[in-house]
């Protein structure tokens, strides 16, 4: 077999175009899953024990299922209830409710190792649940929840590549296309790999700059 | 003991407080009623219930039956023992100071953000204000110097001594010690037994859970000995220390002395 370098010339620039879709795509389900997600954790520790049942038995769900069926789940069952969303959205969407699901659960459990005299203390001087909770518990678990969180978005971008089975043309599926025509499977998909591997590294480094920047006491 | 804690002047009074946990009795009818300024110091083996009972007192925890009345008015829960809401305990857990034997600063703040937060969050001073009264306590308790230390950076009883500052700050009623120097390194227990004292002498009301029979002799208006849930014996230091009435208070100093 011999290596088509020609067809890896040519196939950059399409390639790199659904690099685009997948980085536009995955920033916008970072955003919202991340704010979903600091949400749902902030519910998860609600003094009302049907919300904190609520958001354990969605975390569990999204858990126990595997990415791509709750991809087809929001791209197949959303327009039976009426929603129609264009493949982007529905991709979108899908991504950050996965995503949301376990930082929810990174925070709720962030916040839980926070040793108890923190906010006995905090009781103690009159505050309420919920100003312990931003004053004194939500900061001190900055350092547990930022390096899992950032670990969990990458685990998102990587995600992002099952959204071709619902035709995104976002990096994957523009390789695909490469494929059908010209049949080149290892090149392409050598050459995917790469540009996967590139971007997680830019996020990773990203990720390692924040985790340093967090403070120590 | 009952009509005791039934007085009007009380600052703090409890009525037959129990609790239990699992099965096992901690508290078996704890009456008690703190006056205007008066030193009370609990002393008694451990397990005999002397910190639930103080945990108590703020509703930290919750007693399983018995009234806690914060001049007069019950603490926690209404009459009929039904909670009262998380506003309402709060603002009467903001006038008790507690101070707890693992200090419990907040770790992510200075020891001036230790104290102001509660002035500001709870009390709702100004920032200039709640600042202002935080370097206040913290000279109170002689740590001006430390006010932009963090807990980490702070020796044991400097961050006892905080904690107190932290817990003056809201300008509480009565201030409740948890065993405050059972944590420390001994050559610090000193400082902050100082400053309990120099609280006690200013005329401040507070109620102490402590082994420090020395700090008891020499600040307490009245001992408390608990054992097995139950105030066994009370009476002023000289009663307690040096002829106490019941056996087992007898057996219990015999220990402390061997």
């Amino acid at each position: 077999m011999v290596f088509d370098w020609g067809l890896v010339g040519k196939s950059i620039p399409l390639l790199a175009t659904g690099l685009m879709m997948t980085l536009k795509i995955c920033a916008l389900a970072i955003v919202f899953g991340t704010i979903l997600g600091g949400l749902l954790g902030l519910a998860s520790l609600s003094r009302l024990k049907a919300v904190r049942w609520a958001v354990m038995a969605y975390v569990d769900f999204i858990r126990g299922t595997p990415l791509l069926i709750q991809i087809f789940l929001v791209y197949f069952a959303l327009p039976v209830v009426g929603i129609n969303l264009p493949e982007f959205w529905a991709g979108v969407i899908a991504l950050s409710l996965n995503a949301a699901g376990f930082i929810a659960e990174i925070v709720r459990a962030g916040v839980g190792s926070i040793e108890k005299g923190q906010s006995e203390a905090a009781r103690s001087i009159g505050m309420r649940h919920a100003q312990i909770l931003f004053y004194i518990l939500l900061p001190q678990s900055l350092r547990a929840v930022v390096p899992p969180t950032t670990n969990e978005l990458i685990t998102l971008v990587k995600g992002s590549a099952l959204l071709s089975v619902i035709s995104v043309y976002e990096l994957t599926r523009a390789g695909q296309a490469i494929i059908a025509v010209h049949f080149a499977p290892l090149e392409i998909f050598l050459l995917i790999a790469i540009f996967y591997y590139v971007t997680i590294s830019i996020l990773a480094w990203l990720s390692r700059w924040l985790e340093r920047r967090l403070p120590v006491w | 003991m009952g009509d005791v804690a039934m007085k009007e002047s009380a600052v703090i009074a409890a009525e037959g407080l129990t609790k239990a946990y699992g099965g096992r009795t901690v508290l078996a009818g704890v009456s008690i009623a703190i006056e205007e300024g008066e030193t009370v110091v609990i002393i008694g083996p451990s397990g005999s219930g002397k910190t639930t009972f103080l945990r108590c007192l703020n509703y930290l925890e919750t007693p399983d039956a018995g009234t806690v009345r914060l001049r007069g008015v019950p603490v926690g829960a209404d009459r009929h023992g039904r909670l009262l809401p998380e506003a309402e305990i709060a603002k009467q857990r903001s006038r008790i100071g507690f101070v707890f034997q693992r200090f419990n600063l907040f770790a992510h703040l200075t020891a001036e953000d230790n104290v102001a937060i509660g002035p500001r969050r709870v009390l709702g001073l100004s920032i200039e204000e709640a600042h202002r009264r935080a370097r206040e306590e913290l000279a109170r308790v002689h740590l001006e110097d430390h006010a932009g230390k963090r807990p980490s950076q702070l020796s044991g009883g400097q961050q006892q001594r905080v904690a107190i500052a932290r817990a003056l700050a809201m300008r509480p009623e009565i201030i409740l010690f948890d065993e405050p120097t059972s944590a420390l390194d001994p050559e610090l227990v000193g400082e902050v037994l100082d400053v309990m004292r120099e609280l006690a002498l200013g005329g401040m009301t507070l109620a102490a859970v402590t082994h420090e029979m020395r700090f008891a002799r020499a600040a307490a208006d009245r001992v408390l000995f608990m054992d097995a849930g139950l105030v066994v014996e009370e009476g002023t230091p000289n009663e307690i220390f040096d002829a106490p009435r019941e056996e087992r208070t007898r057996k219990f100093l015999a220990h402390l002395h061997e």
